[in-house]
């Protein structure tokens, strides 16, 4: 409401040392229940539905129901994410439409924690005061076709 | 009321933020202070791997030049950004991110974000600047990256800190206090530098879904002005301050539409199924000479659109269905026809999947196929993006190599992206006058600014000398919501309705509907006249009065309360902007009805402003726009310098 989170899956991240909801909401919305140990939205109309919530829910406790002033009830969106894949389930408000799958990308050749920011392109003049940044001349250049750059650009 | 440990950090450069432009700086940074020794420090009021903006992800990168390819130049990409804000561009620094965001676009794919190519091995591209990605991750994947730079380079970040206000050593930026949003901890940050980083301002006016819908702004409800806010009250000049951007979307669930009109070339109609970019082609002379130019502006774009809305013949569909077929009755034979259709179903629904999943729930639950029935487009509200189709930002410096002998002694003054407050830099939504950077553009800029602050620092490596009565004052300041509610929350029996206090979602409403009616929101068909906004500024002088009575009964409520006042700032800049340009410039973000046509010959030129926190005042500054594409500049205007009372 927009994301809800279903009472018996939600555990309150015990295993975990923050709850993952908690820790992920850019709104900051994503609240345990001290009581209950069972995390909710504390304020819905504040909420972007931006799936973070969801995507990172270890139990899957947590799905999105469309906001109510403009949305008719019935359809759903669900996601299930891979470290390097996301599986959407759309279901719609007409039970005669199939529910449609997709499964999306989401990295492509670099695993989860293997990013390296540094090392991909040597540095070109190495000069604090150039317009010349850290992976620059050379990877303003493409893998593909002529190599054009030996300089940044100027106009 | 609770007790506040005060945590002190102390580095050489600060980001303020954990957006693009951040993760950018946060790169570019740790990469030049491991060099030269130098400590880098992020914070973040959110967590980094889903801040700002690409929180969600983005279906395309926006601004890639492709260099590389031969095909453009930086040339064209300035007349582009160029005409798409009506003349008022910042040439230099267009160019300036310009030039570098392929290289940006390249590491984004090292570490691993999926870029659409075709079996040749290139890039696909949705129009002439803009890539398609699988870009769920799109973020995470920026996010580590900033992150595994900061640690490479023995730097560090924070996240759930909320930063409120810059520390202040006369005229030079030393550092930023905020609060953490989780514990009773106050934050004083104490650097050599600060790059403000902290995006754009959504909720400055009323958006057009007020239940639960609220929060489905286009961009995200979590930006806040915070930028805007931090670089005024440093005192920094501040540019297009009037330049809000308003996109044209999905109805109600603000979907993207670029994939439908770039990629697959669709059309969107009114009532009578008429095109109104073909029917009320007649308008475009009108606001000439940016009018008839290809790509039309966005703001002009929408103004056709708006025309039709105001004459009663909406719903306004996009085609989906027509465009779905034609591309499909273009394959060879029946079995490649479908498998085209099957291809085209599945990028339609990830369009919406990597960055707007609200629009797929509203398709679902209002049983749309895209290819069997059009949907509804519509002007959302209006937002300050400057990474965008707008403009709103601080004035910052160009790069010294890229100015003319015409545009030197204006647009440069030191460091690239350095505000007109020493050792203050600005990036992304937080730099103005420089379109079109978009994801891409905004990390970017944050990497040019970022180097750019470690120069500074090799060069003024003195301690900040930060006043620890300037940091009492803030605390207190800062705390004061809390303790508002302490102290009056008990005499009535519902601390929502108390006279002794505001609360910051009803300050928030009131903003929203000041803005709204006054200065051009939705209600008032984006509409506004001079009398209208005087009145507006009255009216916003007695919220300004009433943000000493913020109450907030937990941390939570009190960044809520800081992002209200951040947002009036904003807000406040926007007003007086308006009203001292005295024409219609972007006839489809706003409308000045007693200024209802483009004055080039008195108004091609920067509206710029400045607050006094001193004085509470404003000044108001003109200043020429002058092209580095062109021989000798554009003749501009001189510069005119307006002393504005206080509200």
């Amino acid at each position: 409401m927009p994301s809800y989170v279903i009472r018996d899956k939600c555990d309150g991240c015990k295993a975990l040392d923050k709850t993952a909801c908690q820790f992920i909401c850019p709104n900051d919305l994503m609240v345990l229940d001290k009581e209950s140990m069972k995390a909710y939205n504390r304020d819905p109309s504040m909420c972007w539905e931006c799936y973070s919530c969801v995507k990172i829910c270890p139990n899957q406790a947590i799905e999105v129901r469309g906001y109510q002033d403009f949305v008719p009830m019935g359809a759903s969106v669900t996601a299930m994410r891979s470290s390097d894949a996301i599986m959407w389930t759309v279901q719609f408000r007409d039970e005669e439409i199939r529910p449609k799958r997709f499964k999306f990308p989401i990295r492509r050749g670099v695993s989860e924690g293997q990013v390296q920011a540094f090392g991909h392109y040597p540095t070109g003049d190495e000069d604090l005061r150039s317009p010349t940044l850290m992976s620059e001349p050379e990877g303003l250049n493409t893998d593909n076709g002529p190599v054009r750059f030996d300089v940044v650009p100027g106009l | 009321m609770a007790e506040f440990e005060t945590v002190t950090v102390d580095t050489d450069l600060l980001i303020c933020g954990g957006g693009m432009a951040a993760c950018g700086a946060a790169v570019e940074a740790s990469y030049w202070a491991k060099r030269h020794g130098l400590k880098v420090t992020l914070v973040d009021k959110a967590a980094m791997d889903r801040s700002g903006a690409v929180a969600m992800g983005l279906s395309a990168i926006n601004e890639y030049v492709d260099l590389n390819s031969g095909k453009n130049t930086l040339k064209d990409y300035c007349d582009y950004v160029r005409n798409d804000l009506m003349g008022i561009t910042r040439e230099d620094l267009v160019a300036s991110i310009a030039r570098h965001v392929d290289d940006s676009v390249h590491l984004f794919e090292k570490w691993g974000l999926p870029i659409w190519k075709d079996q040749e091995g290139n890039y696909v591209h949705e129009g002439r600047w803009q890539l398609m990605i699988n870009g769920e991750s799109y973020k995470v994947i920026v996010a580590e990256a900033a992150k595994n730079a900061l640690e490479q380079a023995g730097g560090e970040y924070y996240e759930r800190v909320f930063i409120t206000h810059p520390l202040m050593d006369g005229n030079r930026c030393v550092g930023a206090v905020g609060f953490s949003v989780r514990e009773n901890k106050i934050y004083v940050f104490r650097a050599k530098a600060v790059m403000a980083a902290m995006g754009g301002a959504v909720h400055v006016f009323k958006p057009r879904s007020t239940g639960e819908g609220f929060g489905r702004s286009w961009y995200p409800p979590f930006n806040s002005g915070a930028s805007a806010f931090f670089t005024l009250y440093a005192g920094a000049e501040m540019t297009c301050q009037e330049v809000r951007f308003i996109p044209v979307r999905f109805k109600d669930a603000y979907g993207p539409v670029g994939a439908w009109f770039l990629l697959f070339k669709s059309v969107a109609t009114n009532a009578n199924h008429d095109d109104y970019m073909k029917t009320n082609a007649a308008e475009l002379e009108k606001w000439e000479p940016y009018g008839t130019v290809k790509p039309r502006p966005a703001n002009i774009r929408n103004w056709l659109m708006m025309l039709d809305v105001m004459d009663g013949k909406g719903p306004i569909y996009m085609q989906t269905a027509e465009a779905i077929k034609r591309i499909a009755d273009g394959a060879p034979d029946e079995k490649a026809g479908q498998r085209k259709l099957k291809e085209l179903e599945s990028e339609a629904w990830e369009d919406f999947l990597d960055m707007t999943i609200s629009q797929a729930i509203l398709w679902a639950a209002t049983n749309v196929e895209p290819d069997k029935k059009p949907s509804e487009i519509m002007a959302c509200e209006p937002y300050f993006i400057g990474s965008h189709s707008g403009a709103s930002g601080a004035w910052v410096s160009g790069p010294e190599d890229l100015q003319t002998s015409q545009t030197k002694d204006e647009y440069f003054w030191g460091y690239p992206n350095q505000t007109t407050v020493e050792g203050l830099f600005a990036a992304g939504d937080a730099s103005g006058a420089s379109s079109h950077k978009f994801s891409s553009g905004s990390f970017t800029e944050g990497r040019i600014g970022g180097k750019a602050a470690i120069a500074y620092i090799a060069d003024h490596n003195d301690a900040p000398h930060v006043d620890q009565a300037q940091i009492e004052q803030l605390k207190e300041e800062l705390l004061r919501p809390l303790a508002t509610f302490e102290q009056h929350a008990g005499a009535t029996t519902d601390p929502e309705i108390n006279p002794n206090y505001i609360r910051p979602k009803q300050f928030m409403y009131r903003l929203q509907k000041i803005m709204d009616e006054y200065a051009g929101g939705v209600s008032a068909q984006f509409k506004t006249n001079g009398a209208l906004l005087e009145k507006g500024e009255e009216l916003l002088g007695y919220l300004k009065e009433d943000a000493g009575s913020l109450a907030a009964e937990n941390l939570h409520e009190l960044m809520r309360s800081w992002e209200a006042v951040h947002r009036m700032y904003q807000a406040e800049a926007h007003v007086r902007s308006i009203a001292f340009r005295e024409e219609t410039r972007w006839p489809g973000y706003y409308f000045r009805a007693d200024k209802p046509s483009l004055d080039n010959e008195n108004w091609l030129a920067f509206c710029n402003c400045k607050y006094d926190r001193a004085t509470d005042s404003w000044e108001m500054i003109k200043r020429p726009v002058k092209y580095i594409t062109q021989d000798g500049g554009t003749a501009g205007q001189a510069d005119d310098h307006r002393q504005m009372a206080p509200a």
